[in-house]
């Protein structure tokens, strides 16, 4: 028989979660068109260049190139959103007791091995029930740290003089530029994991994101 | 009859569960289907025309909200963080040449100063007569690059203080509300033109320059006078001032015209 558990992800979280989707897609957008304006960043082994930050066709694919002008002022429209919709989650979080859930636990980094190793099916047996294991109270904290590093790091390139001493605290102008850029592309790594972890948690739990409600099949 | 009826009802329990999850199911994701034409209404008004310079009217009038809320927090004890002369770079990045055309006499260069009311015409040496500043600080361009670069040369605010510019009485000023709102900078061949608001022209790293690494500035620098202010990006720092002059309303400003925040400051 299947039975409806109540409020597995109160109303605020879910509009938190899909509010930040297309709002931090569009920041992404917009922000790899500022970024197209200097491109200079890419991942060298000695003499051998692994990864180039961004190969030709990859701009062309998504109209990224000279559209600097439209990148900032969507980038400095929307950052608003971001910020206000990142505040708003946060202090639910801790307001609202759902840190508990959320927040690494003392033995979560020693956990979170056994859940990547029974993900990637090397490690057989059930996981501890919780709402979030160990790996998602790490991924999903995680997520929340950066959110507020792109914020700060975002302030430290946007007003490196009327807020120096941020941008001095971020490692300087060049290093807040690149730590930046660093989080957007773990944010990109965070959004295919997340996915596909979806994708493979099926139906109900997606369904719970959105109607909030989870359904238990017990069997009588 | 009333008996029968009964047994026919399905257990009310399981019925309720069933269905309740498919009901909620349906009306949430109806919900959620209308709620996400929200943000597809909003991109549509963001981008919408009227283009305002170049980019949608709304994203204009959000970066007009953006400079307020800039201009409130705004100080002139913010200075840019200044580095070791040492530190500059020997090579300075040229970036743009627009306003520089080749049939440029600098022997024949005069500054010209207009404001309703008043105007004048200065040399050089006018300009080195006054305090000089030597400024190495990380010049920023809009595309993302820096460069710690060494600049000297004349504070705008001595200028303005001099020659009692900037003001509407035309006198010296007894408050900061007698200031005109902007200052506006062209080149001579007027193919370039920068508007900046008159508290960032006014900070005292705003400086007029005629030297770079302790020589006289080069041609392609914007010989022989030009501006470096550190609290705004590059394309706010003219080559080759032809023209300075003080309004109320926003000069016209070269990249701008083109998409650009009129503020872009730092």
């Amino acid at each position: 028989m299947k039975r409806i558990v109540e409020n597995k992800h109160p109303l605020a979280i879910r509009w938190f979660h899909w509010v930040n989707f297309p709002v931090l897609s569009l920041m992404i957008w917009s922000g790899m068109q500022i970024y197209w304006a200097n491109d200079t960043y890419k991942i060298t082994i000695g003499p051998y260049t692994l990864v180039t930050f961004f190969p030709e066709w990859f701009y062309k694919t998504f109209h990224l190139s000279s559209r600097l002008a439209d990148g900032m002022s969507w980038h400095f429209a929307l950052m608003w959103l971001f910020i206000i919709n990142g505040l708003l989650y946060i202090a639910y979080t801790f307001i609202s007791g759902e840190w508990r859930y959320l927040l690494p636990k003392r033995n979560s980094f020693s956990e979170a091995w056994k859940v990547v190793l029974h993900d990637l099916h090397i490690r057989k047996g059930p996981l501890p029930m919780e709402k979030y294991n160990a790996a998602q109270r790490i991924a999903y904290t995680g997520i929340m740290v950066m959110g507020v590093g792109s914020a700060l790091t975002g302030y430290a390139i946007y007003k490196p003089t009327q807020f120096s001493w941020l941008t001095t605290l971020m490692g300087g102008y060049e290093s807040a530029r690149l730590i930046h850029f660093a989080l957007t592309i773990g944010y990109v790594l965070f959004f295919i994991i997340h996915v596909v972890q979806v994708a493979i948690a099926g139906w109900n739990n997606f369904r719970s994101m959105v109607t909030g409600f989870d359904v238990i099949d017990e069997k009588a | 009859m009333d008996n029968e009826q009964k047994t026919h009802m399905p257990e009310r329990e399981a019925l309720t569960n069933e269905q309740q999850i498919r009901r909620r199911t349906l009306k949430s994701f109806a919900w959620f289907g209308l709620a996400s034409l929200v943000p597809y209404g909003a991109w549509k008004a963001l981008a919408g025309k009227p283009l305002v310079d170049g980019i949608p009217e709304k994203l204009r009038a959000v970066l007009n909200t953006n400079e307020k809320i800039a201009a409130t927090y705004f100080s002139d004890q913010h200075l840019a963080p200044t580095y070791a002369v040492s530190e500059a770079a020997k090579k300075v990045r040229v970036n743009g040449s627009e306003g520089l055309n080749d049939d440029f006499d600098p022997a024949a260069w005069q500054l010209k100063i207009d404001q309703p009311g008043k105007s004048l015409t200065l040399s050089l040496d006018d300009i080195k007569a006054l305090p000089k500043y030597d400024l190495v600080f990380d010049f920023k361009c809009v595309e993302g690059w820096s460069q710690v670069q060494h600049w000297a040369g004349a504070r705008f605010s001595d200028l303005v203080a001099k020659y009692d510019l900037g003001t509407r009485t035309g006198q010296k000023p007894t408050g900061e509300t007698d200031f005109f709102k902007h200052v506006g900078m062209v080149t001579p061949d007027e193919g370039y033109y920068v508007g900046l608001d008159i508290a960032s022209a006014m900070h005292p790293q705003t400086l007029l320059a005629y030297e770079m690494n302790g020589e006289a500035i080069t041609a392609p620098h914007g010989a022989p006078l030009r501006l470096l202010i550190p609290v705004k990006y590059g394309v706010k720092n003219l080559k080759r001032i032809g023209t300075i002059t003080f309004a109320d309303d926003r000069p016209a400003d070269y990249w701008h015209e083109q998409g650009y925040d009129y503020y872009l400051g730092l």
